[in-house]
Formats: structure tokens, sequence, C-alpha cells
């Protein structure tokens, strides 16, 4: 089971819920279930990069999921 | 990772393939490439800073004998594409429009028409004939300007994304706001025995670099497109250009000059797509060339920042509760690293009570680049302020307050995700130990602290590694080398191969001749790169190893590589090893080339911590002060080469002290810039300087090989606050705006 936590700036799209836990092997299965569940959520989280278990990545759609992964959607960050 | 393992070359200091070049000129730089038939390109710019175009009349400038084409806003097509970067979505529009204005000026240098001439005085001329009406409108020069009530806004169809206040006006020159909150903020606060509260300045400045943006392009008749440009990546001027335009992107070639520096503005195009259609109309190639003062006005500084920061603190120094407001220009066009900040503003350490906002708001300045930590330097000038002063006010040791509250291994981030191993601990505890904190301080100096922190990006990049049959190397990535990285990837090539790294050939090629590789930023070559050099040298190190079983006629299980050789195993234990050379002097008998291939989509890198000691002296009479020491301390996972680990923490130091104590965009209220150029825009240059100490702390990162992590941004971020806590010290004066210039500091002196 993954567990996401969504940040202040998507509670908005979620009805005030703050985290979501869903049992679903990879990341692309895991965004199907929280846009399926939050439609408005869709947009926002496009945009960002996601956190699986404190490892950041742009676009992890493929990456298998642990028992207790903990899920963070995140800004992607510009460097210099 | 192997925690364990021992390098023969990592960690090494040999010389650089590029050094020679670079120290006696030879080496080509934007502004060095020409070819036969070449125009040159001039850029008409706004001499004002908000006005709407009404009409520009290029006749007079087309008529003028040697000029080959003249183009406007209308060259450029407006879109609504976005590029995927890696690090951020790319709009593509605003940068088109950023590039050459298509219906206003939006800050004083915008550009508005563009001239390709038979030499660079008569496309000046030219450019000088073209009549363009504007009607001038009043600039909003600043984020107070920006948010007043009734304040004049940049774009009508601007509406703040992310979390916007809900009385917020619908006509807005807020881009974004957003949030980052944990816990009972007013419960933290009510818990606090002492809470300071403060609110910060600091000013938009230019990442500085010595060689302004320069570029050739020639468009064939045949619609192929070659760019030379100095850049932090090609692949991004490849892409931007091409869909700013709307060519196919494999019709544009980009090939990439030897960088004089970047720091994030060199990731923008400017030039590049007014070269390509001048050249596509003059049918010949342009050369374009930014002058000093050009750069200074029409490319990527960093915000100008506000922010507003709350700390509260128990006795004991237990921080519990903060708030901050972060405002952050993002000149013309949305785009700040407001968001960044927010996300750094309080990393390094734990505070279970948190609410921070941020917004990006537009002002009519020049649209802002990266800038080293983009965001950081200026919400940790606030927080370290204020964490310094808590110190003083509680009576406590700085360097142990930080590190009661420091973050480390397993600990959330503000931003949400947990920390994996982090050394900030290790960064306090090392700066705690080192001579220069306990050091005694001389007549009118003081001492000044500081923490930084930056995230360290990861991202694609792609490398291949080939054999010479003489037993030498290449190495050929596409990251345009600006600190050391062609010499570090070398070096893990000599690491994984047992090849001197002299005889390794590191190359960075066009983006024809290397697969795709995101931008050189976010301090991710040594780190993502290098990933894809070990891999692609593992790869070719394992080809070597089934050579060798070919050669020895066993099962490729049977060999095993050990420094620099391939060894037999069982089974083939009446073999002698191969080294490489033998090995590559075979490689035709033993199946053609070996050419070994790595290409990563890496994650984050993991974050960086950092902190300096500044002390700074400081004439009274004058105002003027000078640093006298100065040591930076930084965990840098795994440092390949040290020497350019320690170049980038001395050049961010560098580059932070000069932000604290004299950079600064100076404006007029009609919104001119009045110190562009280096006279007036004040950089701190060697003889302002002392030595930059350096420590280099190694806890290892463990998603790469070696355990690097990006170290080329955090070390611009603890400076700013450590030369304004050494001011406090040194005057008893705590400063809320930068820069610390004579005139301010003799001015709070004097208690005027």
């Amino acid at each position: 089971m993954a567990t996401i936590y969504f940040s202040a700036a998507l509670t908005d799209f979620t009805g005030g819920i703050e985290s979501l836990t869903v049992d679903v092997p990879r990341v692309r299965e895991l965004m199907q279930a929280v846009t399926e569940r939050f439609p408005d959520l869709a947009d926002p989280i496009e945009i960002m990069a996601i956190a699986v278990d404190g490892e950041v990545y742009q676009e992890p759609d493929y990456l298998k999921l642990g028992e207790n992964s903990e899920i963070h959607f995140v800004p992607r960050i510009a460097g210099g | 990772m192997s925690a364990e393992r021992t390098f023969e070359y990592i960690g090494t200091r040999p010389i650089r393939h590029d050094g020679l070049d670079k120290v006696t000129g030879r080496a080509n730089y934007g502004a060095d490439f020409t070819l036969p038939g070449m125009l040159h390109g001039h850029v008409l710019r706004s001499p004002h800073a908000h006005a709407r175009i009404v009409s520009i009349d290029t006749s007079a400038a087309e008529a003028t004998p040697g000029v080959k084409a003249v183009i406007t806003g209308k060259d450029i097509p407006k879109t609504n594409a976005k590029l995927s970067l890696g690090e951020a979505a790319m709009e593509l529009g605003p940068m088109g429009d950023n590039a050459l204005a298509h219906d206003k000026a939006l800050y004083e240098g915008h550009a508005v028409a563009a001239v390709a001439a038979t030499s660079p005085e008569i496309a000046r001329e030219a450019a000088e004939k073209i009549v363009v009406v504007y009607e001038v409108l009043k600039p909003v020069m600043t984020v107070d300007q920006a948010l007043a009530p009734g304040a004049t806004i940049l774009h009508d169809d601007l509406v703040t994304k992310g979390k916007p206040l809900a009385d917020a006006p619908k006509h807005t020159n807020v881009a974004l706001r957003m949030e980052l909150k944990r816990g009972d903020l007013e419960a933290g606060f009510a818990a606090a025995d002492l809470i300071v509260e403060r609110t910060f300045t600091t000013p938009m400045v230019h990442q500085g670099y010595i060689e302004p943006h320069a570029c050739v392009a020639r468009y064939g008749e045949d619609g192929q497109v070659l760019v030379w440009t100095t850049t932090q990546g090609h692949f991004i001027v490849r892409d931007a250009s091409a869909g700013i335009l709307g060519i196919d992107a494999a019709k544009v070639k980009v090939v990439p000059s030897e960088i004089g520096g970047g720091f994030g503005g060199k990731i923008p195009v400017y030039l590049e797509p007014l070269a390509i259609v001048l050249s596509r109309k003059a049918h010949r190639p342009v050369k374009m060339v930014m002058s000093r003062d050009d750069v200074f006005r029409a490319s990527g500084p960093t915000s100008g920042t506000k922010v507003r920061m709350k700390i509260g603190a128990k006795k004991d120094g237990t921080l519990v509760a903060a708030s901050a407001s972060l405002y952050y220009e993002a000149g013309a066009y949305p785009g700040s690293p407001a968001g960044a900040g927010a996300m750094c503003v309080i990393a390094p350490y734990t505070i279970p009570n948190f609410m921070i906002e941020a917004y990006d708001i537009v002002v009519n300045r020049p649209k802002v680049a990266a800038y080293r930590a983009p965001g950081s330097p200026a919400a940790m000038f606030a927080t370290e302020s204020v964490i310094d002063e808590i110190a003083q006010k509680l009576g406590m040791d700085p360097i142990d307050l930080r590190l009661k509250n420091a973050a480390q291994e397993g600990d959330s981030a503000p931003y949400g995700p947990k920390y994996g191993p982090i050394g900030l601990k290790q960064v306090l505890e090392a700066t705690k130990a080192h001579p220069h904190w306990k050091a005694p301080l001389g007549p009118n100096q003081g001492r000044g602290v500081a923490c930084g922190f930056w995230f360290n990006a990861g991202l694609n990049s792609t490398a291949t590694v080939s054999l010479s049959a003489d037993g030498s190397a290449t190495v050929v990535t596409g990251n345009p080398d600006i600190g050391g990285t062609r010499v570090a990837q070398a070096m893990m090539v000599s690491e994984e191969l047992g090849i001197p790294v002299e005889r390794v050939r590191p190359t960075v090629a066009d983006t024809d001749s290397i697969g795709y590789n995101d931008l050189t930023g976010g301090s991710r070559v040594c780190y993502a790169t290098g990933m894809a050099v070990i891999k692609a040298a593992q790869d070719a190190r394992d080809q070597l190893c089934a050579r060798a079983a070919k050669i020895w006629d066993v099962d490729p299980s049977c060999v095993a590589w050990e420094r620099g050789r391939a060894i037999p195993l069982n089974g083939a234990s009446d073999k002698e090893p191969l080294t490489v050379s033998a090995l590559a002097a075979k490689m035709t008998a033993t199946g053609g080339p070996i050419v070994g291939r790595g290409a990563v989509s890496a994650p984050m890198a993991g974050p960086g911590f950092a902190t300096n000691i500044c002390d700074i002296e400081v004439d009274k009479e004058t105002g003027v002060s000078r640093v006298v020491r100065y040591t930076a301390i930084q965990d840098v996972g795994k440092a390949v080469h040290p020497s350019y680990v320690e170049g980038q923490m001395q050049g961010g130091a560098v580059q932070g002290i000069g932000w604290a104590l004299n950079e600064e965009y100076i404006y007029d209220e009609a919104g001119h810039l009045e110190n562009a150029g280096f006279l007036d825009y004040r950089m701190p240059v060697a003889s302002d300087l002392p030595m930059i100490d350096t420590v280099l702390i190694e806890v290892a990162n463990p998603l790469h090989p070696y355990g690097v992590r990006g170290v080329g941004e955090v070390p611009i971020v603890p400076p700013l606050a450590a030369v304004a806590n050494a001011m406090a010290g040194a005057t008893g004066v705590r400063f809320t705006d930068l820069p610390l210039s004579p005139p301010r500091v003799l001015k709070a002196l004097s208690g005027a």
C-alpha cells in the first residue's frame, strides 16, 4: 500500500484530504487512481515532480512501489 | 553504492584536458566563430520600461546599403508551446516574446527589432533608423508597486496560478502563489519564549558571466539550420528555437562553443531565434553578439526579493514555529524562483509548525533567469539572519543553535519527502571545529556564520566511451563544460577501465553527435552525466571481458575485470591477464570497435548543505567594509576532482559576497537601468578578497556509484547572511537590506 501526501497547495483539489492510501504496483497506476479520485488534481500534478520514498523523479511512471511507499508531489526545481 | 570502495583516480587532481587552451586564450568561445559571407546582427532595444508598440517603420533601415534583412516581432510566431526541459516546463510563447517583442515593450532593453548587415557598424546604424512609435505606460518596478491597489497591469490575461488568496484581484501582476504548511502555527508561536520577525530585501543582481551571449546561425535553402552558440544546454537551444519558430527540431543542429560562465543565465535563448530568422531572410549566415550593456539590460538577472520571516524559539534554542512570506520579482514574464525559495527557506531545520507563502510577481524588469541555487540565497538570507539574532538574544553559540535544530536523515523536508543521508550536522560540526571559528578578531571586525541548502538536480544524460586500437579512449557527452566536468568524466572512465586520465579524451558533442542531454545546470553534470559515463565505461569494460573470453576461448563467465585488466577465473587460470591495450589491439579480430553506451534519467541527487564563516572589517568613518577571512564548508558527497569542487565553493562564495556587499541593479523612476556595466555594477575581483578556505565533507550520496552529489550551487547560498551576520557583529547593527554598500552602512552607523 502506498500513501500519497498532498501539500497545502494541492488540498484545494482534494476537498481538504491530506493523504490517500492506495494499493497499486507502480507510479503509473497510482497517478490513475489519484486522478480518478480527484479529477481536478490532474492539471496541477502534471507539471510536478514526484518523490517516491524520498527520491525525487521527473517522470517515474513505471517505477515499482514498495509495500509502504510514501509519495509526495513537489514543484519541479530549476537550477542554475 | 560501495561505501568501502577505494579509488585509484577519483579524488586525485589531474590537469584538465581543456586547461591549456583556456589559459592561453586558444579556446573558442561563442563570439570566436566566423563563416564565409557571414553577416552581423544588431538588436534595437526599447528605451522605455513599459510601452505599447504602436508601429514600427523599418523602411529606412532596409534601404541602407549593406543591410540584408530586418525583422520585428511579426517575424517571430506567437506560440502556446511548452518545452519539458526536465527541470521545469518552459513556456515558449513568453520566451519568443522576450527575444523580440510583439505588442509591448516590457522593460528597458527589450528587443523590438533586429538588423543583419555586412558589418556590425552598418547593422547598428541601420537599427537606429528604425522608427518605433510607442505609447509609453507607467512602469511597475518593485513588488510593492506591483501589488499596490490599482497597480498598472503588465499582462491583461495573467491569472494567479497555484493557491491565490480568496480576495485576490482578478487583474493582477501575481503569476503564482504557493503555500507550504505543517502543524499548528498559532500553537507553535504561543509555545515560543522568543519570537523574532523581520522583513528583508535583496536587490536584483546579474550572474555576471564574463562572456556575453553570442551565436552564429545559418539557415540553409533546404531548411537545415546550423547554430553555433555559447550555452549551458545546446539541446535546449535546439528545442526552444525550433519550438518558437515552428521548425522541426531534427532540422536544427546546435554546436556548443566553450562557455565563459553561465551560472543559470545561459539557459534561455535570446539571440538564437533572431539569428536564425535573419539568416533565413538574408540567405547568409548571421552572427550576433551582445554588448555588456545588452547583457545587463536584457539577459537574465535574478529576482529582487522581499521576504518577511518570523521564527519562534524556546529558551533552550528549540525552534518551534516559523512563518514566511516571499515576494520575488519575475521580471517581465512569470517564472521567478519564488517556489524554490519557499522550499528552501527553512529546509536546514526541523521546525514542527510552519506556514510559508511565496509570490511570483511580474515587474518591468528583464525576465529573470536561473542563478545558482535560484531562489535559495535570498530566502536563506532572511532565515539565517533571524536564526543569528535568536542565538544572540538567547545567548547561545549560533552553531550550537543550528546543530540543535539541524535536519538529518529521516526528517521530513518542509516540501514533503523525508531526507535521505544528508551532511548538515557533519558540516556544522566541522565548522565549529575549524580554527577560524575560534580565531581572535581584530578591531572593527565581526564574524558571521550561516547555512545554505540546495536540492541538486538529476535529469537526463547520455554518454559514449570508445576505445582506440592503442588502448586510449574517448568519452563523449552533451554537456558544455563550465566547471571542469570533462576531466571529471575522464577520471570516471579511468576508474572503471584502468586507463590513465591523460589517455582518455573527453569531448562535448553537438546535438547530432550524442543522445539527448539536459542542460549543464542544477549541479547535475558530475552526478547525472557522470552516472551515464560510468555506465558507458562499464559497458565498454564488459565488452573487453567478452573479447578476452574470445581470445582465451573460454566462457565469458570465466573472465573478470580487475585493475585495468581482464583476468582469468576458474576454468581459464592458465591464461595471462590482458590489459586494455592488449585487448584494444585485437578489436578488429575479436568483433570490431568497442563502444560503450550509457543513458540515465537520474532522480534528484539529494540535497547539499554548506556553512560559511565570514570575518569582515568595517571602516566606520567611510562605511567601507572588507572581508578579511572566509571559510566555506560543504557536504560534497564525493569530490571526484577536489580542485574543481573547491573552485565551485570559492566561486559561489565570491558571487555571494558580491551580492551581499555591492551588487545591485539601480533604476531611475522611469525604469531606466543606471549601472549597466562593470564599472558601475561592482562585482568583487581577486584583489578585493582573501583566499577562500574550503573544507570538503564527504557524506556519500547513495544514488551515485561513487557517492557524488551536486556541488555547484549551494556555495552561493550562505554568503549573504554570513556577511550580514559578520556586519552585525562588527557594527552592532542588524542589516536587513542588501547590498551592504558603504553608503548604506555609513547611513546606519550615523543613525540617519
